[in-house]
């Protein structure tokens, strides 16, 4: 098969369906961990886990998953112990406890494996990089196919995965978003944590053969933490984190082929690939769409600060005629810069006449239309309650009432502003005396 | 047999000395601080810097690869931050992401350049994993140095500045110290010390140079200058019986004996150290303990014969017998039993029962005690509420003298006011 100028042989494609597998499983578990705020001792757990897995192999003399999955039970369970009980009697600050705990197992792991477990099927290759490569070179027969060994032991795991997930949703779920609620509720947190924690090390041990010790923690987290980025709400995000792991696996080993290198390595950089797209371009959660909104809010607020301006000049006019230098026609230039600033001024501008707010015309300059006097009354209105609000409750001195109003008054909606006017009984004037427009 | 190390070995093992120096040293803060697992970040994030320096330079060449790894490792701490303040990405999350995703692409990038280049495969890059002190040379370790001299300085001249940091950041930061600047020179000396350790120790594990000797001098020492000194005498140990272990035995990478060596250390120093050390606290939990059952002993033997004495229920009086503590204590009768028998083993009761001196003056001041110690928490619970503690003459103990006699005053008065238990008996019987 040729896919974008590469040639994808049947082994690599035995490896990404492994590195499917793998990522799906690893994603939809990570959700919760990154939720619970456990990546890192998700981290920990996938080093912690070498030392069992080899011990297990030592005792058994294979590759048996069940001593290897025993052993990283252990492996796991004595992490967090072992952290938790640093943290507690000891003192020990818990990132310390945690560093402390699986750098030594892990480095036990590794001495183990090259004095006793040299050149036999666990290497330190193995540990780094996992097994993913050569995948397809390790078959056993199934029906008429070819299967990769370790793909036999990811698919009952990644379905054993799937039901946890579906049988233990509520409790996860609960656990996960409010621990406090869930024992008020007798739910039993701790348990539904130690259940969800060795479910985490059967999955990293699974994957251990295939992505390696340390990547896996690529697959745990990142998926996840792109989900959360992407949703709100907990099914979609474990769907996302599913895809996401897909695309990572199908991706990563077509990019493996192309530049020769490593498949686990290459499944977590475009993991990461995705992450940082997730980053920028998140549709609420994203820098980009963040960005977008603060300049929104910034244009809104400038353009209102016109208008009310405008609206202030018209006041002013019917009150005192001869004061001309502050009734004469507004230069729309000059107004834009006073509210916001050159560029900010000018787009503000662009924008209300684009609305209708306002109009130019030649011999009074800048004015507002019927549309836009009826929005600056509701901002000007706002604005005189909240000064009258802040006079009536508050010992301020007069000419500290105007600028927290000016700040406020552009998110002091209709029934907010129904609201002050209730309960100031309807003032005619603001405490500088000035009249409080009626409701538009 | 050991023998004498020869000149490379010599040359190695002062390296590797001086690397744990620095790391004790600079990881100290990092525990203090809170900051472990970005010393882990950095080393991990270290990697794909460490394979570009090469490529781009073309060959292996340590300042290059170093240099490159201080950029990426530096960088990712830098993405941790801005994860952390800009997006919903909680820290941990961004810690787990950047060093994976960083690992990755190291791993891409290692492999690339042993399939594809034709010296990669002798670069011996795959040593930067788990780290190879045979390679170090005189020049290395006088680099070594130079950069641990450094740290030093670095911390004796901002000494004041760092502990404060270390142990309240936001007084210091109230208190007008620059706390940013602060954490950004903490950080760049745990980035050079990191890249420093690198070719010893690997990226997997550098982390552990830091936080093993900081957080197992902990255990010996509250004083930070202390812990500064005893962290780096383990980082020495840690490095040195590491290298000379892994001299030994052929075929081992050198990081992961160095850890170990570390993590022995560290479990010695939970184990042994004292006041926070698990032996030391069991020491002084039993020793409580027993203070504590002697006492209610003391207070239960006393209370016994006491209802002995006011109520005649038994002749002579002067003589506790276990049914008289099982009725005054309400006690079920073997544990009565027990309980005298434990008071003539201590030597507070003869054989027949009755109060030694010894005992009468322990159990006296026992209850009187305990009894001052129930009146002030009547009298004065906003006074012996911060203090409550079950061992009654530990709580008193420290009362103002005047307090303790309005107490025993009122209650004398009350008849409240325990005598020696002795003093009932008749002059016959007592010498």
């Amino acid at each position: 098969m040729n896919v974008l100028g590469v040639h994808l042989s049947e082994a690599t494609l035995w490896s990404m369906a492994v590195g499917i597998v793998t990522n799906v499983a690893c994603a939809v578990l990570g959700c919760h961990l990154v939720l619970r705020r456990l990546s890192l001792l998700g981290d920990a757990i996938s080093h912690a886990v070498l030392p069992g897995i080899v011990v297990g192999y030592l005792l058994s003399g294979s590759l048996g998953v069940l001593t290897m999955l025993a052993g990283a039970w252990a492996a796991a369970i004595l992490t967090s112990l072992l952290t938790d009980s640093l943290t507690r009697y000891g003192n020990v600050p818990e990132d310390a406890s945690m560093g402390v705990v699986f750098t030594s197992l892990f480095a036990l792991g590794v001495v183990l494996v090259s004095r006793y477990a040299r050149n036999v099927h666990i290497d330190a290759d193995c540990v780094l990089y996992g097994l993913i490569d050569t995948a397809a070179l390790d078959v056993v027969a199934v029906a008429r196919w070819y299967v990769p060994r370790v793909l036999l032991t990811l698919a009952p795991v990644l379905l054993a995965t799937l039901v946890f997930l579906a049988v233990f949703w509520k409790e996860l779920k609960l656990t996960s978003f409010d621990p406090a609620l869930a024992a008020a509720l007798g739910f039993r947190p701790r348990m539904v944590h130690y259940l969800f924690m060795g479910m985490v090390a059967t999955v990293t041990v699974a994957s251990f053969e295939a992505v390696g010790s340390i990547l896996v923690i690529a697959m745990l987290i990142v998926p996840a933490a792109t989900a959360q980025l992407l949703t709100d709400r907990l099914l979609r995000m474990v769907v996302a984190a599913a895809c996401v792991g897909a695309i990572s696996a199908i991706v990563g080993c077509w990019g493996a082929v192309r530049w020769n290198t490593s498949a686990a390595g290459m499944m977590a950089v475009v993991a990461g690939g995705q992450f940082a797209v997730a980053v920028c371009f998140a549709p609420r959660y994203g820098l980009l769409s963040k960005l977008w909104h603060t300049w929104q809010l910034g244009l809104r607020i400038v353009g209102e600060d016109v208008v009310a301006r405008l609206f202030r000049a018209e006041e002013l006019a019917r009150s005192a005629p001869r004061t001309t230098a502050l009734t004469a026609p507004a230069r729309a230039g000059h107004l834009a810069r006073l509210a916001g600033g050159p560029i900010a001024g000018r787009l503000a501008l662009a924008q209300l006449w684009w609305r209708g707010d306002v109009a130019f015309r030649g011999d009074t300059g800048l004015t507002l239309t019927e549309r836009g006097r009826r929005l600056a009354q509701m901002l000007v209105r706002g604005h005189r309650l909240w000064e009258s609000y802040l006079g009536e409750h508050f010992a301020l001195p007069l000419d500290h009432l105007h600028e927290p109003a000016e700040r406020l008054e552009h998110y002091l909606g209709p029934r907010l502003q129904e609201q002050l006017a209730e309960e100031l009984a309807e003032p005619g004037r603001d405490p500088h005396g000035r009249e409080i427009p009626p409701s538009a | 047999m050991f023998a004498w190390p020869a000149y490379n070995t010599l040359v190695v093992l002062a390296g590797a000395s001086l690397l744990g120096m620095a790391g004790g040293l600079v990881g100290s803060f990092a525990v203090l601080r809170r900051r472990s697992l970005l010393g882990d970040a950095l080393a991990h994030a270290a990697l794909p810097g460490l394979c570009l320096a090469f490529l781009l330079v073309g060959r292996r060449s340590l300042p290059a690869m170093q240099a490159g790894a201080l950029a990426t490792g530096v960088l990712g701490v830098i993405v941790i931050a801005l994860l952390r303040r800009a997006t919903r990405v909680k820290e941990d999350a961004a810690i787990g992401i950047v060093l994976s995703v960083a690992f990755g692409a190291g791993v891409v990038l290692l492999r690339y350049i042993q399939n594809e280049t034709t010296e990669g495969s002798k670069a011996g890059l795959d040593a930067y994993l788990f780290g190879k002190t045979a390679g170090m040379i005189a020049a290395d370790v006088v680099f070594i140095a130079a950069v641990a001299a450094l740290c030093a300085a670095a911390v004796l001249i901002l000494f004041k500045e760092l502990k404060l940091v270390a142990f309240d950041s936001a007084f210091a930061h109230v208190q007008g110290w620059p706390t940013l600047s602060l954490d950004l020179l903490l950080l760049g000396l745990i980035a050079v010390s990191v890249v420093i350790s690198l070719p010893a120790v690997g990226v997997v594990l550098t982390a552990a140079l830091l936080i093993l000797p900081g957080a197992a001098a902990r255990f010996w020492t509250s004083r930070l200058d202390r812990l500064l000194v005893v962290a780096m005498l383990f980082g020495l140990l840690t490095g040195a019986i590491g290298t000379l272990i892994s001299a030994q035995v052929a075929g081992l990478p050198a990081g992961p004996l160095i850890v170990l060596v570390g993590a022995a250390l560290f479990l010695i120093s939970a184990l042994a150290g004292p006041r926070r050390g698990a032996v030391a606290r069991w020491i002084a939990l039993t020793l409580q303990r027993r203070q504590l059952a002697k006492q209610r002993l003391l207070i239960a033997l006393y209370e016994a014969s006491d209802l002995a004495k006011t109520q005649g229920l038994l002749p002579g009086a002067q003589v506790i017998t276990a049914g008289a503590l099982a009725v005054s204590e309400a006690m079920p009768i073997a544990k009565a039993r027990r309980d005298v028998r434990a008071g003539q083993r201590a030597g507070l009761l003869d054989r027949a029962g009755a109060w030694t001196e010894r005992g009468a003056s322990q159990a006296l001041a026992a209850v009187r005690a305990q009894r001052i110690c129930r009146q002030a928490l009547r009298d004065y619970p906003e006074l012996m509420v911060s203090r409550f503690d079950l061992d009654y003459s530990a709580a008193v103990a420290d009362l103002p003298r005047e307090l303790l006699e309005t107490i025993e005053l009122k209650l004398r008065r009350e008849g409240a006011w325990p005598d020696n238990p002795r003093s009932g008996m008749t002059a016959g019987t007592s010498p």
